[in-house]
């Protein structure tokens, strides 16, 4: 088994913060030394615009910039050509709602997503239905925190929560029968909730979904996957697959927009300027081949060549490993907080516990969240609080906000401590 | 920064101010904080230009809601034009704490209710 508890040594902010207790990788997560020294070389050594250049300090950023891309291909199973560098998970999504959403969706048409979305695998798809006046369906969840897919029927927004038992009964069989129809273009769901940490079962979706409709699009953002788990589109079955350098130890200002190649082939391009064009004439232009018809302008180039160490970095320990690794560590968080507070600490999405990746989304007795991270921060314990982008999802569970711890590769028992150790002062300083 | 859940202010927190709802206010708005969820409703009566009776409802962080429960006790048999004085700093001294960036917008939401109300 590897040694986790090494890990923090390869990331300097720990030595320069020796007490901080970071529990918000959902939002970014902590960068390893490798990533950091990778963009210190490229603007110490080779700093060159990248394709442009004959000269061999741009042909060798190129070649560094080029290499990054090829190892993204491989770290999600996909080819090379098909992997598009963005700003971000939400430049990813808006960039299909914009170039791919706009050239299929017709009016009546039917755009499907879930109340568990990030605002960015939301909002995109809402203005698209709004624009276009196509139908915008959202799946809900069931009691258990997971999508309810799992019996035949789509529930409207305000609809109530199932009881336990009903839903337990149905589990056996994933259904999407009103859900996906003959005229559903787009189906965008996330792969891992930001707040409820719950796992979708995406490849059985994808089997259904399409089986209803062959047709469909299954755009997935996996933002809080790609870090945590052994991504393979091919076996997934999915048409797109969207993902941030920032959240898996690589810096910030770059997003990964995975698609199959001859549907990005279709689309339209996204930005124009310089790199995407083949040729420019006064009354027309031809456009690059993708990738590059999607990557106008000079790009984050230290960082998607930095973005090569991070995947690195993850793969010499094993993503296999890490996921197990975080699995454990947010059992002993829930089981500790769960101890020491009891009834006066609910965990959202509590029903699937077991099934759920590093995330943490709780409220502490009638505290605002604020309140709690606030005094939380006071012990340099860093969480997030409030409704982190996903407000439909609150809104469905009826609370306003929520605090939320999130676990990855660096953190530890003593972490885990330190949170319980927190939340008993938070509770001193209000005198419960 | 420094402790900013002093006594008065959990106090305030603990046991606002003047909640609750008026029956036939001569004003009523709803302000929101988009970062975080919270509201705010604020009701007020005036008898010509004074402040006769104000109250608020919602929910919100200590900060918000003691910002509110003193608010609301200040105003109270104050005229629009001494209302209309209130600012960003009269809120801080009052509080009497210092905010960052981010939760000093939870003490100026009750500030933006009554701007709203005058």
């Amino acid at each position: 088994m590897f040694n986790f508890s090494q890990i923090k040594k390869d990331f300097p902010i720990f030595e320069n913060n020796p007490s901080l207790v970071y529990l918000d990788s959902t939002a970014t997560s902590l960068k390893p030394r490798p990533v950091i020294e990778k963009l210190v070389e490229y603007y110490s050594k080779y700093s060159a615009n990248i394709f442009r250049g004959v000269y061999s300090l741009s042909e060798k950023a190129t070649e560094e910039y080029e290499k990054t891309r090829e190892k993204i291909a491989k770290f999600v199973n996909g080819k090379k050509e098909e992997i598009i560098f963005t700003r971000n998970t939400t430049e990813s999504l808006n960039l299909l709602a914009y170039s791919l959403g706009r050239k299929i969706i017709e009016k009546n048409d039917e755009i499907v997503t879930t109340i568990m979305e990030h605002h960015s695998n939301f909002v995109p798809w809402q203005m698209l239905s709004q624009e276009t006046g196509a139908i915008l369906k959202v799946v809900n969840i069931n009691q258990e925190g997971e999508l309810d897919v799992y019996e035949n029927k789509l529930k409207t927004q305000n609809s109530k929560l199932k009881t336990k038992t009903q839903n337990f009964e149905s589990k056996k069989s994933l259904r999407l029968d009103n859900i996906i129809t003959k005229k559903t273009k787009i189906l965008a769901l996330t792969y891992i909730s930001n707040v409820l940490g719950t796992v979708n079962p995406i490849k059985e979706i994808v089997m259904v979904a399409k089986k209803i409709n062959p047709k469909v699009i299954v755009i997935v953002d996996a933002a809080q996957a790609a870090p945590h788990k052994k991504i393979d589109v091919l076996d997934l079955g999915v048409d797109f697959l969207t993902f941030s350098s920032h959240k898996m130890l690589g810096p910030t200002g770059v997003g990964v927009l995975w698609g199959k190649y001859d549907l990005l082939c279709e689309m339209f391009p996204f930005n124009f300027g310089g790199e995407m064009i083949a040729e420019v004439f006064l009354d027309k232009t031809f456009f690059k081949d993708p990738p590059y018809k999607f990557e106008a302008g000079t790009p984050a180039i230290a960082e998607v060549i930095a973005l090569s160490e991070a995947v690195s970095y993850l793969e010499k320990i094993g993503l296999e490993k890490i996921e197990t690794y975080e699995k454990e560590l947010v059992q002993l968080a829930y089981q500790r907080l769960k101890e020491e507070f009891g009834e006066n600490i609910k965990i959202l999405g509590e029903g699937n516990i077991r099934e759920r990746s590093g995330i943490l989304a709780f409220n502490f007795y009638n505290l605002h969240p604020h309140d709690v991270a606030q005094i939380l921060s006071e012990k340099n314990i860093c969480l997030r609080s409030g409704h982190h982008c996903a407000q439909p999802l609150h809104q469905f569970l009826a609370v306003s906000s929520s605090c939320r711890a999130s676990f990855y590769l660096y953190n530890d028992k003593d972490d885990v401590e330190k949170l319980v150790e927190g939340l008993k002062e938070v509770r001193e300083r209000f005198k419960i | 920064m420094s402790n900013i859940y002093t006594e008065i202010i959990l106090d305030h927190y603990q046991h606002p101010r003047n909640f609750g709802e008026i029956k036939n206010p001569t004003k009523k708005v709803e302000v929101a904080n988009p970062l975080c969820g919270d509201k705010i409703k604020m009701m007020i009566v005036f008898d010509k230009e004074k402040v006769t009776e104000v109250k608020f409802t919602g929910v919100g962080c200590a900060i918000s809601t003691a910002s509110a429960s003193m608010l609301t006790e200040y105003i109270k048999g104050k005229t629009k034009e001494q209302l209309k004085k209130i600012d960003k700093n009269f809120i801080i001294k009052m509080l009497g704490v210092s905010l960052g960036v981010n939760r000093i917008k939870c003490a100026l939401l009750s500030l933006e209710a009554l701007k709203k109300l005058l």
